[in-house]
């Protein structure tokens, strides 16, 4: 039987039953792999479900750094008899099938190699506990590979320990575990399996960890101090993360009070009201939501818009449209985040690419938002939100300082005759604005969501309402000069051919514009940043014939947005569309751009 | 929202307050609500009630949602900011404010459809919440601005302007904010100054959810023969549970109110609020007895007013989530930021 046979570079798949404790498990597999070198990224593909359903773990391991997904598994850990039948067929010809074998199975497939290991009988051997019995199971199969793919046991000794640090009683089983199938393969299947990870230096300088995680951590760098938010996948993780750090870093020393107020608000209405409520009040507040809650919000967010209340929201966008799919990664909002509300309104958009990135822009949104007096979305997606990401290392220069934007002090007023909450006074569309309590006799407002004049009064002088969002969209322009460039591939431009694409699909990007650049087509490439576009951005598209929009959604949001924004035609943008629910891979883009080149028709999707 | 700059003439004997203010300093725009809106007395009763507590203006937060109610502040209190926010979501934004600043004052008002309606939901979970605000609904019983529809607050059979019959039992707000756990639940009515002032002075003291549901009667679409909610339908059927009065801190109380004659409810900031019992043993610390008072004057075709059930002690969001007494709208960098050393930790526990 021939052998897949290589060196940190395959692609594995757990298979397992919901709720059965294998996510961490597949978790510390992920981060051994990564302790020794090489970087990794796992995705967690499960139900949106508590207990019962089938769920996968898939992890890339690539020395090259490329994190992107890539399709046709070479080691498939089958851990859930439901999906057997799945599991097997996806699995590459000449690759690894691992099984419990308590039970014996037939796969109907001579072209693999099946490691059969019967797990649920040697921890029945070994625990007594029945719970015990059924969780060790995860740990016996991360044994099990630790072995066949040489790796340092160690490792995962120390991942043991760190986890369970303050539950010391609780390492000696799990390393117990560990070794029934360390020990189990070492016997049965030495020299067995060709695919090997070997330590490695490629993850000096990175750390793995997930796009909410960061995003959190950044709204606590950024001074966030009221989080308002409702829970829902996949978001929820982000709000929590933003407690999990305030807990640790924002507690007063003496008088242990929070100098944070983290509210799970009763609906998304609610959280986005809160964050309205208390920014306008002069704390820098956010909320994290996906799709469904952004439709919710979208009344308020016209309000914080038309009114001028700075505002963070974080949307991780799930797979839509309506409930959609909850557990799966789209980049389908950008249209209703770009324009939410009713009327003509507009918003700045964030879109990072890798949690590095998603602390970064955490910390900027509340800059802008401050600095511009209007709402800021901060577009994370699944597959970068819930993920961990080989990403690089957090950095924080402790001379930034936070931008609050145009405030007045009570000394302010003092010098000013007349407060004009909305006079454009500098000539960039921003206006002043006060806290409540700041003077005893000026500077007092009413914001408002109704048609009103320079002074904030009520106005139904339609003349008046027209100037005001004639200044809005001066502001809005202002923006374009404010928020983060694109990043290009290339010092220069060498092609008349372009690339856009923003978001999580910058990882699989690199890979696909280095085979691009095997098979010697040359294209320029550039990753959009943020809304609304700035001069570079059209700079870029000005000087392609051709360009390729590649987004993970079905209608081509990003490249609308291009075409509405900039008077871009139609022809020269050419959609590269993925909307499947899981993240593109390389081999789709470069697959969708050499069919177009060559004159083939692409299908939609895939 | 519509309003008229009002001149700002004293008089010079005007008589002042422990601020050197007068009544007119706590005065807003002229109102354009029509002529003998109830409205228009309870913001008239909310000046009043300022201007004998010595509330800074400034330091007070005005917020609203959207209808006739919601109007309101724009017509009280001129050197306070002003939230008119959308409709019924006054609560979540005064809960956001709340939490950025605990050191100012809330006055949330309301009305009967974006209370009792649209924004129930924000209404229920704000009590429940316990949060340290002052929030009225101006309770007319029908939609104003959109010209005459039945509220959720009219009673069942009421009619309309136009002889529709209402289908529909009514909200009792009241009610709904004693079990949610409002920690103040009073109601009036508009035209009672004498019982309005000092429940509005009693609410704006008490530290935590102040509710107050004041019957105030729409001239216009919901003042005819057949509502519950007209001017003579409530001077008429008002049940006047006790007569409060309010007696600020430091103020002498003992000789003016003999034991016997009067409960004194203490409020956070050390003053009393002291109910004359008319009828009945009332206890307003008693929730259950509430409830069963208010139901019984409804069966009776009553409208119960007074302070229905209050807990000085009940503790706010601000200290259910255990916040800092420093604003957090005043916390700087120096304050949040965790900093560059505390990040490499973060690194490391990455790796």
């Amino acid at each position: 039987m021939s052998k897949i046979n290589s060196v940190n570079d395959f692609v594995i798949k757990f298979a397992n039953v919901n709720g059965s404790g294998s996510a961490s498990a597949n978790q510390m597999f992920a981060k051994g792999v990564f302790r020794s070198g090489i970087p990794v990224s796992p995705k967690n593909i499960f139900p949106s479900n508590i207990q019962g359903l089938p769920t996968w773990f898939e992890v890339r391991v690539n020395e090259k750094g490329y994190l992107g997904r890539r399709e046709g598994i070479d080691i498939s850990v089958a851990m859930n008899p439901q999906s057997y039948q799945k599991d097997v067929a996806e699995l590459k010809e000449n690759g690894y099938l691992i099984y419990d074998s308590s039970w014996k199975r037939e796969f109907g497939r001579d072209d693999i190699n099946v490691l059969e290991i019967p797990l649920t009988k040697l921890c029945v051997q070994e625990f007594t506990n029945p719970k015990q019995r059924l969780l060790f199971k995860n740990l016996g199969y991360v044994g099990l590979l630790a072995s066949i793919l040489e790796m340092d046991k160690d490792i995962y000794i120390s991942l043991i320990e760190e986890q369970f640090k303050g539950k010391e009683k609780l390492i000696e089983p799990n390393v117990k575990a560990l070794n029934i199938g360390y020990n189990y393969a070492e016997e049965n299947f030495k020299d067995y399996c060709e695919i090997k990870v070997q330590k490695s230096d490629k993850t000096d300088g990175l750390i793995l960890t997930s796009g909410n995680d960061a995003a959190g951590l950044g709204c606590v760098y950024g001074g966030a101090t009221v989080c308002a938010w409702y829970p829902i996948t996949p978001s929820t993780s982000l709000a929590e993360s933003f407690s999990k750090y305030s807990e640790k870093f924002r507690v007063e020393i003496g008088t242990d009070k929070n100098k944070f107020a983290f509210i799970q608000a009763e609906d998304e209405l609610a959280a986005m009201g809160m964050t309205i409520g208390a920014n306008w009040n002069g704390a820098r507040a956010f909320t994290a939501t996906s799709g469904p809650g952004v439709s919710l919000m979208s009344e308020f967010i016209g309000l914080a818009y038309f009114a001028e209340v700075p505002t963070v929201l974080f949307n991780v966008q799930r797979g839509g449209p309506s409930t959609g799919m909850p557990t799966r990664t789209q980049q389908s909002d950008i249209l209703c985040s770009a324009y939410a509300s009713h009327g003509d309104t507009k918003h700045v958009l964030l879109i990072p690419s890798d949690p590095k990135e998603c602390f970064d822009f955490a910390v900027e949104a509340f800059d802008l938002a401050d600095r511009l007096q209007t709402p800021v979305i901060v577009l994370l997606d699944l597959d970068l939100g819930m993920n961990d990401w080989s990403t690089k290392e957090f950095e924080w220069d402790d001379s930034n300082q936070y931008d609050r934007g145009k405030v007045l002090s009570r000394e302010d007023l003092d010098g000013i005759e007349r407060f004009g909450r909305y006079l454009d006074v500098d000539g960039d569309g921003i206006p002043y604005r006060t806290y409540p309590g700041t003077h005893p006799e000026k500077g007092a407002y009413f914001t408002r969501g109704t048609s009103h004049d320079e002074y904030a009064g009520y106005t139904e002088d339609g003349i008046k309402n027209a100037e005001m969002l004639t200044r809005l969209l001066k502001k809005f322009q202002t923006a374009s000069s404010l928020v983060p460039a694109p990043v290009f591939n290339q010092e220069k431009n060498a092609s008349s051919m372009g690339i856009i694409y923003f978001g999580s699909t910058d990882c699989s990007m690199q890979e696909a514009l280095d085979v691009l650049d095997e098979q010697n087509l040359k294209i320029d490439a550039m990753r959009i940043r943020a809304f609304p576009f700035n001069l570079e951005v059209w700079e870029f598209i000005e000087e392609h014939d051709l360009l390729f929009i590649v987004e993970q959604n079905r209608d081509g949001q990003m490249r609308t947005l291009i075409m509405a924004e900039g008077g871009i035609i139609p022809d020269k943008l050419v959609s590269i569309l993925c909307f499947d629910g899981q993240p593109i891979t390389a081999e789709h883009i470069t697959n969708k751009i050499n069919a177009h080149l060559s004159g083939k028709p692409a299908l939609a999707m895939s | 929202m519509t309003y008229i700059v009002k001149p700002k003439n004293h008089h010079p004997l005007l008589e002042k307050n422990k601020l050197g203010l007068t009544r007119r300093d706590y005065e807003g725009a002229v109102s354009t609500l029509c002529a003998g809106c109830g409205h228009d007395s309870v913001s008239s009763a909310i000046v009043e009630a300022c201007f004998q507590l010595s509330i800074e203006s400034y330091k007070v937060a005005k917020l609203s949602g959207i209808g006739c109610s919601s109007k309101a502040p724009a017509y009280f209190l001129n050197q306070s900011h002003g939230f008119n926010s959308v409709h019924g979501r006054m609560p979540s934004i005064a809960t956001g404010a709340a939490m950025a600043n605990h050191e100012l004052t809330y006055l949330g008002i309301s009305g009967d459809g974006d209370t009792a309606s649209i924004g129930v939901g924000q209404f229920v979970h704000c009590a429940r919440r316990q949060l340290n605000m002052t929030y009225i609904v101006e309770n007319n019983g029908t939609y104003g601005l959109t010209k005459g529809q039945f509220s959720a607050t009219n009673d069942l059979e009421s009619k309309s302007k136009y002889g529709d019959d209402n289908l529909f039992p009514s909200i009792d707000l009241p009610t709904m904010a004693i079990q949610l756990g409002a920690s103040f639940v009073a109601r009036s009515f508009s035209g009672d100054r004498e019982q309005l002032v000092p429940l509005l002075k009693a609410a704006l003291s008490h530290k935590g959810f102040s509710f107050l549901d004041i019957i105030s009667p729409c001239v216009t679409f919901n003042n005819h023969k057949t509502s519950t909610k007209s001017y003579d339908y409530i001077r008429e059927h008002n049940d006047a549970l006790s007569k409060p009065d309010f007696v600020p801190l430091g103020q002498e109380i003992v000789t003016e109110y003999p034991m016997g004659s009067s409960i004194e409810v203490p409020l956070h900031d050390g003053s009393l609020l002291a109910l004359e019992k008319l009828s009945q043993d009332y206890d307003p610390a008693d929730k259950i007895q509430a409830i069963q008072n208010i139901q019984e004057s409804q069966r009776d075709g009553k409208v119960l007013t007074g302070l229905l059930y209050a807990d000085p002690k009940a503790k706010d969001l601000k200290e259910i989530l255990n916040v800092s007494d420093k604003p957090l709208n005043t916390m700087g960098k120096n304050d949040l930021c965790p900093g560059a050393e505390k990040l490499e930790g973060i690194n490391s526990g990455l790796r």
